[in-house]
């Protein structure tokens, strides 16, 4: 059985490649290797394009070994990797709707991102002008006795980001939803192109809002494998704390959000207060609620000073004094647990299927962290603990959101103790040749990906996953046979994202 | 759940002082909100918020607004469900050219007197992404903006600083009848 390794032998390795390797391959490789994420001995990790060129990133979850194949589109065509693998179909949508590369053989070829409004067709590809009329979109269709639709979106009832929902129902109980996502598309690989490291990096840096962080990380760690930059250790350190303060908030949020979901508005109220300490010691530490522009390739832009730690601190403590009483409310209310427990439940299989990320994969059985089984610096010179459950439903990813907070609270007292002295960042080289990087990292809501090329110091492609691609088609999944009152507690467990979906 | 209950007749809120009215808001403001507006709307204010696009940064920080520290709804300012409960609209984002067409329809949905808050340096003229071929670019491309809250994103005493303002502008305006 070949590995990973083999199967790059079988292409020609691309030069300047890093931390792992890319190969260009021919369609039989690349068919091979859809067909091994089909049987499931490797996961997908990312799809996206270039004007002429399909890329597909591949993880080995045993030996968390990553891999990136690249086949050339003659005719800009190429074999579907969908029609052996369903988690890569939205990818190949979207591959189609910015460069035009036609994915065979796929059994969807509906528009996903364009929307027929831009104008333009192909905007990353060869441009050609919009259709003259908007054709209109079929949604998957459902037939049977007594079905009807409910169409929800793109504005919702609440104060969340732009999406439709289509339900098809059986009275209350949803036999099929299907979202239609794309209405936060920002056109941001298309801004990347030729732009600088600092303004690529504030653009990354607001593909979602709520991962701020993360997305700034993975950018600049992407960038600094390209051009092998060694970043300070202080940077290093620094940059864990952001990311931890930025799960502390998200979490904290999102627990309070899902009780207030299931009409459990003391929860969220207490949980939001919580949220609120955080987000203010991080104005203080860093001068900016939810620490945007601070990561940079090369370092960070702020040191943090003794007020900022112990603002830190001070949030910490105060989480640690009240917390408790919280989980111990959770868990022994009945009329909440009612609405959590069994509801929404993600079967560990289709969470595996979809190498789901963070606390929607951990709660289905699916044991995958990047700061464990990628253990970028400084995790791996931290003690935590992986929290995994498998029953796989609302209360489960509630759990595993609770046991995280719990980690970090653990995670930033070790980095607050051992934050090593010295500069906060590195000047990155410049190279006329081109160059590329690639950067795995743990956001909150799972991993964030990051694949680009540099040259002559400017960005001449980049490609930013969020881990929402692969955990929209099991929101679907979950919500069948639930009745339509809990999909805002089901979708909200879940909590994934749109603009970084939409990008 | 029962002690924290009891515990919370005890405590005192968190909630702080509000801000003073930022002038350049109400500069901003002065032509925007008409003589109507007190008898119409009394001291309360219904808000829809409209992601046309956003970040969600900016939604981040309206949900914050509601936390017991800031309490929005202290001042008679609350979010609806509907535009059609509406006297303000608050729309965030570039507003992509996929969401266009929803925010005009969610604008004509709010019935009148009505005014729109753009939040973001996003919502003013499309932020860092202006330029891009998915992106209108400001709201007032789209739909006529009474104020603006910059900030990328505007903390939540930035926005509560802007809405007192709606509310002093529309006090202001009124004549005792």
């Amino acid at each position: 059985m070949p590995s990973l390794i083999d199967l790059m032998l079988e292409g020609q390795l691309v030069q300047r490649h890093s931390p792992w390797p890319r190969a260009v391959v021919d369609a039989s490789v690349w068919n091979f290797a859809a067909s091994e994420l089909a049987r499931g001995r490797w996961s997908l990790l990312g799809l996206w394009g270039e004007p002429s060129t399909v890329h597909m990133a591949i993880m080995d979850e045993q030996t968390s070994e990553i891999a990136v194949v690249s086949l050339d589109c003659f005719d800009r065509a190429y074999p579907s990797v969908s029609q052996h693998h369903p988690p890569a179909l939205r990818l190949e949508r979207a591959v189609h709707d910015l460069f035009g590369l036609v994915a065979e053989g796929s059994s969807d070829t509906r528009s996903w991102l364009d929307h027929n409004r831009w104008g333009v067709r192909f905007p990353l590809g060869d441009r050609i002008d919009a259709l003259p009329q908007a054709s209109p979109y079929f949604f998957l269709p459902a037939e049977g006795d007594g079905l009807h639709q409910i169409a929800v979106g793109p504005v919702h009832a609440g104060t969340i980001e732009p999406g439709h929902f289509r339900f098809t129902t059986s009275g209350e109980t949803v036999v099929r939803l299907e979202p239609r996502l794309g209405y936060a598309h920002k056109g941001i690989e298309r801004l990347m192109m030729d732009a600088s490291l600092v303004r690529a990096a504030q653009l990354a840096g607001r593909v979602s809002g709520d991962s701020t962080v993360a997305y700034a990380l993975a950018f600049s760690r992407a960038v600094e494998a390209a051009l092998e930059v060694m970043v300070p250790d202080r940077a290093v350190w620094l940059r864990a704390l952001l990311a931890e303060l930025e799960r502390l908030a998200h979490h904290l949020g999102d627990i309070g959000g899902i009780c207030n979901d299931a009409s459990f508005a003391l929860m969220h109220a207490h949980c939001s207060v919580l949220r609120e300490d955080v987000l203010r010691a991080s104005n203080a530490a860093f001068g900016h609620r939810l620490m945007r522009d601070i990561i940079l390739p090369g370092g960070v832009t702020r040191d943090l000073d003794k007020d900022g730690t112990e603002a830190i601190q001070a949030a910490l403590d105060n989480i640690r004094l009240r917390f408790p009483a919280l989980i111990e409310l959770y868990d022994n209310t009945a009329s909440l647990q009612d609405r959590t427990v069994d509801a929404g439940v993600l079967k560990p299989a289709l969470a595996a299927q979809y190498a789901a990320g963070g606390y929607t994969g951990r709660a289905s059985g699916r044991s995958f962290d990047a700061r464990r089984a990628l253990a970028y610096p400084p995790y791996e010179s931290l003690r935590f603990d992986v929290p995994i459950l498998a029953e796989g439903d609302v209360n489960a990813r509630v759990w595993i959101r609770i046991r995280e907070v719990e980690q970090t609270l653990y995670l930033i007292d070790q980095i607050l103790t051992r934050l090593p002295e010295g500069p906060l960042s590195i000047q990155a080289g410049v190279y006329c040749e081109p160059r590329e990087g690639m950067a795995i990292v743990e956001g909150f809501r799972g991993d964030v990906m990051v694949w680009l090329r540099v040259r002559d110091g400017k960005i001449e492609r980049c490609h930013l996953r969020d881990p929402s691609w692969f955990q929209w088609p099991l929101v679907e999944a979950a919500i069948e046979g639930n009745i339509v009152a809990d999909f805002p507690l089901c979708n909200r467990s879940f909590n994934c994202a749109y603009s970084g979906h939409d990008l | 759940m029962r002690k924290l209950l009891f515990e919370s007749l005890f405590r005192r809120p968190v909630t702080e002082r509000a801000p003073s009215p930022d002038d350049a808001a109400v500069t901003e403001l002065a032509t925007a909100v008409a003589q109507a507006a007190r008898r119409r709307l009394g001291r309360s204010l219904s808000i829809r918020e409209v992601d046309a696009g956003s970040c969600n940064g900016c939604e981040l920080e309206i949900h914050a607004l509601s936390n017991a520290y800031y309490d929005v709804e202290r001042f008679g300012i609350r979010f609806v469900a509907s535009p059609r409960y509406a006297d303000v609209l608050m729309v965030t984002g570039p507003v992509t050219k996929n969401m266009r067409e929803a925010l005009e329809l969610t604008y004509d949905a709010v019935p009148n007197p009505k005014w729109v808050i753009a939040v973001g340096d996003c919502a003013r003229d499309g932020g860092c992404f202006a330029g891009s071929y998915a992106v209108v670019g400001g709201v007032s491309e789209v739909v006529p903006v009474d104020l603006h809250i910059p900030g990328c994103p505007p903390t939540p005493t930035a926005m509560l600083k802007g809405l007192l303002a709606l509310l002093e502008r529309a006090d202001a305006g009124a004549t005792p009848t």
